[in-house]
């Protein structure tokens, strides 16, 4: 049976990771390669790398992190943030990214999808969608851009239904409404969305704990659910995650651990 | 003459995973197209990511055909990844159809995409349906990461190492002889993956395949 998946998400600036990550048995609470490698052990079914790095002449540091991180962890892992060609693209693939990820970008120039499906395959192209509820109305939301800082106008249904058909194999969905709280997902835009294509849908915004989780793989009838500060602070492990989510009938990988 | 890890370079995407994995528990591998180095290969990895047509063209356009065949035909350890493992059967119906190598009799067919996303991605379970050494410590039902829109089927059920459901039941790991292949990846499989890599070079050096130790010097 195919299994929902769990991501750890991290931003990353100058290869750096950013935000407080508190684990006790880390030596360098700011190398993604070494948060990479316990989140893997700890049962991650892959990882998402949001490059913040503000200007563009420091690609070398996010190079650097992706090549080291293809090296030592075994597990899929997504790259996005400053993608902006074709060749943007192909070089994360080749340094070892399984997928890239590609937001604004794909909305100021929506051939980028159609092109980077065409040359890598729509599997190694994600369009990440950042998304605000619209007030006043009822299942109606407005895409974002920027990190959610510029309204587009765009809706998110049909936005999400143009980037699969011009070949986009995931959308990474985030909600800019529940995004920090830690009070849940966004679970009416999610379902929409999910309804609405023939793609994983990955939710994204608002984790708080395994149960919001849980809501999001069933009512929000997501395929995967991505998370960052529950896992970073520690509140909750992957493995906690998994078990609750597996006790809660949603089939999750539990493997025995290998000596 | 030194005896190596080989890993068939024809521009498949995948290569530079495999090697990683394999240079994770192995120590790093050859990765070549040249007929002299799959000639002295104490093992022989097949990888491969994309279509059908491309998959066979570049791996003709390589040059690489005649001596992965001659390998195999050798009885020497081959492992086929994803499109290594499909490169291996009769036909593919990609691309209006591909003629593959034939090494295993079956075909690839594409998923009905009926109520279920196409590609199949992300984890799914392998249940085993006999045992082999590349699958040992390796429990039934466990969980490998799959990338593809087409599936194997077998002609004889008795090729199947390990089954998976996705719409259909299909073999997602083969095997006969000297030749086991798998339609998962099992070097974004985490380490799990990386324990089925290391159970086929187990099984590589093992006495199964002792009679071709210097094999490739013997010519």
């Amino acid at each position: 049976m195919l299994m929902r998946r769990i991501i750890p998400c991290f931003d990353v600036n100058n290869g750096r990771v950013v935000k407080g990550i508190s684990f006790v048995e880390l030596r360098d609470a700011g190398d993604p390669v070494e948060l990479a490698k316990i989140y893997e052990r700890e049962g991650a079914d892959e990882l998402v790398f949001l490059d913040i790095t503000a200007s563009s002449d420091d690609r070398a540091t996010v190079y650097d992190m992706v090549a080291a991180t293809a090296d030592q962890v075994f597990i899929p892992f997504t790259v996005g943030g400053g993608i902006r060609s074709v060749t943007d693209m192909k070089i994360m693939l080749e340094l070892g990214a399984e997928k890239v990820s590609i937001n604004t970008s794909a909305i100021q120039t929506p051939e980028l999808i159609n092109d980077g499906a065409y040359r890598f395959g729509s599997q190694a192209i994600v369009v990440a969608i950042d998304a605000r509820r619209v007030p006043g109305e009822h299942g109606a939301w407005e895409v974002y851009t920027h990190g959610g800082r510029n309204p587009t106008g765009m809706d998110a249904v049909e936005w999400a239904k143009e980037a699969v058909q011009r070949g986009a194999g995931e959308l990474l969905v985030t909600s800019m409404d529940t995004d920090g709280h830690q009070k849940g997902y966004d679970l009416g835009m999610l379902r929409a969305i999910s309804e609405a294509v023939t793609v994983p849908v990955i939710a994204s915004g608002g984790a708080g704990g395994p149960e919001h989780m849980a809501q999001a793989l069933t009512q929000g009838a997501a395929d995967a659910v991505l998370a960052a500060s529950i896992f970073h602070f520690g509140t909750y492990s992957i493995r906690q995650v998994k078990e609750y989510l597996a006790g809660e009938g949603i089939p999750v990988r539990l493997e025995p651990h290998h000596a | 003459m030194s005896k190596n890890v080989v890993i068939v370079d024809y521009g498949a995407g995948n290569i530079r995973s495999v090697a990683r994995a394999v240079a994770h528990v192995d120590g790093a591998p050859v990765v070549s197209a040249d007929p002299d180095d799959i000639d002295r290969a104490e093992a022989l990895i097949l990888p491969g990511v994309g279509a059908a047509a491309d998959t066979m063209e570049n791996l003709r356009s390589r040059n690489v055909i005649g001596p992965v065949m001659e390998y195999i035909a050798a009885g020497r350890p081959f492992l086929g990844v994803c499109m290594g493992l499909q490169a291996l059967l009769d036909w593919s119906e990609e691309n209006g159809g591909t003629d593959c190598l034939g090494v295993l009799p079956g075909k690839i067919l594409r998923f009905s995409s009926e109520g279920r996303k196409v590609p199949h991605m992300g984890w799914n379970t392998v249940e085993w349906t006999r045992e082999h050494a590349i699958t040992e410590g390796i429990p039934s039902g466990s969980a490998f990461y799959f990338v593809h829109s087409y599936h194997p089927t077998v002609d004889d059920p008795a090729l199947a190492l390990g089954m998976t459901e996705y719409g259909v039941t299909f073999p997602s790991a083969v095997g006969r002889d000297n030749v086991v292949a798998t339609q998962f990846h099992p070097e974004k499989s985490g380490e799990t993956g990386l324990r089925l890599y290391s159970n086929f070079l187990t099984w590589a050096r093992s006495a199964a395949f002792v009679s071709f130790a210097g094999a490739g010097t013997s010519t």
